[in-house]
């Protein structure tokens, strides 16, 4: 990490990821401070029978509430949403989310694309988007907006991806804010909460 | 998708324009779903600004039901979820089929894929000659289709696995001929059929049936719009009639819950009062 501060308050942190990226997921959730002071969501490319066990793998790793993302839902700090399978979640503008079932996008559904573009929309300098290893090219176009709105766009270092093509695509394709080694992931995310703490008094 | 041209506010203008012009109400459905169609329509057909869509829009009646079109999520597969399809084989045709006549309204039926996956529970059941399926939708263009009952090659393979996890047992071909890359599913399934166009925001009950099948369909609208279409379920379905929703839907937080109980763990939920 270059900088130490990342100075400005967070409202919503979204982790995409695809081929790879689940080992990195579970080696970030026991790291995760409890308290989180945003939401975080987390949208992984998955086959459609793994579903309930996901989210039950995923609390078993960490303090945090888990739990999977339900239509109309209200966002609420320091719960982790999993984007159900087979379904694309949206963001709200009203801090809500939504599910679709439109066409697939990168082969995928649920799309990396459409939950980092709609939190781009609906949280603008507040929103933050992780893209981790995976095998396509889902969540490059959704970075990009993120960083438009002023969000904050975050890529795992390819080097450390156990499928490097998808940050690469990132890479190629935007200048990102930070490259994390995955190991880094949890320290990154633990800090924009503190900041969070800080800048929002 | 390109980044977001269309603003909040010209989306909310869009909308009254529809309603106001032509009668299509989409201002509840949730926001984030259709800005972002209407967005990837905007890109597709190349507007150079707002104001020359929105005129377009306005003035072009043709140009309307390409927007209807590609606005409504048209999305949908055969046999979809095939555990529901499973629960239905096996908890509801049997209650269904002591009636002498079945009535059952696909609402939102998109290209029918899940109409004639009904069928073919129907006809395994030897109950297809005494039912009548009625499946509407608000968007014509699909309707054809559904009625046409061609569907490309290509699904086969995956229609036919979601078959067999439902509890099929017939080799899922015999239901279709196939032809070059498309599959005609067999008129003896949708001569029962009956397709016309409703719309669940505007339109009212038009019978009254034993098993409405709404997939799908309430994820798009908000809290409000939700509400009033369970009205209208309820209004449409006979007293111990069934109400079968998407994977991800619930009549749980609603209006009418009070009155339904929910069978099994699937989404089906029998009106009790």
């Amino acid at each position: 990490m270059e900088k130490n501060s990342i100075g400005r308050s967070v409202g919503l942190v979204v982790i995409g990821g695809s081929a790879g990226s689940l080992d990195v997921v579970l080696q970030m959730l026991p790291f995760l401070n409890g308290g989180l002071r945003f939401p975080l969501i987390i949208v992984l490319h998955r086959k459609i029978s793994f579903d309930s066990a996901l989210t039950d793998l995923f609390a078993g790793k960490t303090a945090l509430i888990v739990k999977e993302a339900e239509e109309k839902e209200e966002l609420k700090p320091g719960i982790i949403y999993i984007a159900p399978a087979d379904y694309h979640l949206l963001v709200e503008a009203n801090h809500t989310l939504s599910i679709d079932y439109s066409e697939k996008i990168h082969y995928s559904r649920p799309s990396i694309d459409v939950t980092f573009e709609t939190a781009a929309d609906a949280f603008g300098k507040a929103a933050v988007g992780i893209l981790l290893s995976g095998a396509n090219a889902d969540g490059s176009e959704g970075l990009k907006v993120i960083r438009s709105l002023g969000g904050i766009t975050v890529v795992q270092n390819p080097v450390t991806a156990e499928i490097p093509y998808m940050p690469q695509q990132a890479l190629g394709a935007l200048a990102v804010d930070y490259v994390l080694d995955s190991h880094q992931i949890a320290g990154f995310i633990n800090k924009l909460s503190d900041d969070t703490a800080a800048y929002s008094e | 998708m390109e980044q977001g041209v269309l603003q909040d506010s010209d989306i909310e203008i869009l909308l009254n324009d529809l309603c106001e012009v032509y009668g299509y109400d989409f201002t509840d459905y949730s926001k984030a779903s259709i800005k972002r169609r209407i967005n990837r329509l905007f890109t597709i057909d190349r507007f150079l600004s707002f104001a020359e869509f929105r005129y377009r829009l306005r003035f072009d009646p043709d140009y309307l039901k390409r927007f209807v079109e590609q606005i409504t999520v048209t999305v949908t597969e055969m046999f979809r979820d095939p555990l529901f399809y499973r629960a239905l084989r096996e908890h509801i045709l049997p209650v269904l089929g002591t009636y002498p006549f079945i009535r059952i309204w696909h609402a939102g039926c998109s290209t029918g894929e899940e109409v004639y996956s009904m069928a073919i529970l129907l006809k395994e059941a030897n109950l297809l000659h005494k039912s009548l399926l009625y499946a509407t939708d608000i968007n014509a263009e699909v309707l054809e289709k559904a009625r046409k009952g061609i569907f490309p090659l290509s699904q086969m393979k995956q229609y036919s696995e979601n078959y067999i996890l439902s509890g099929g047992k017939k080799d899922f071909s015999s239901y279709y001929t196939a032809s070059y890359d498309k599959v005609k599913l067999d008129e003896s399934l949708s001569k029962k059929m009956i397709f016309s166009s409703h719309n669940l925001v505007s339109d009212h009950s038009f019978n009254e049936f034993q098993l409405i099948l709404c997939r799908n369909v309430l994820i798009y609208f908000d809290k409000d719009l939700q509400s009033r279409v369970f009205d209208l379920f309820e209004n449409s379905l006979e007293n111990l009639g069934y109400l079968a929703l998407g994977s991800k839907e619930t009549l749980r937080f609603s209006n009418i819950s009070q009155r339904f109980k929910q069978i099994d763990k699937e989404k089906i939920w029998r009106k009790i009062a």
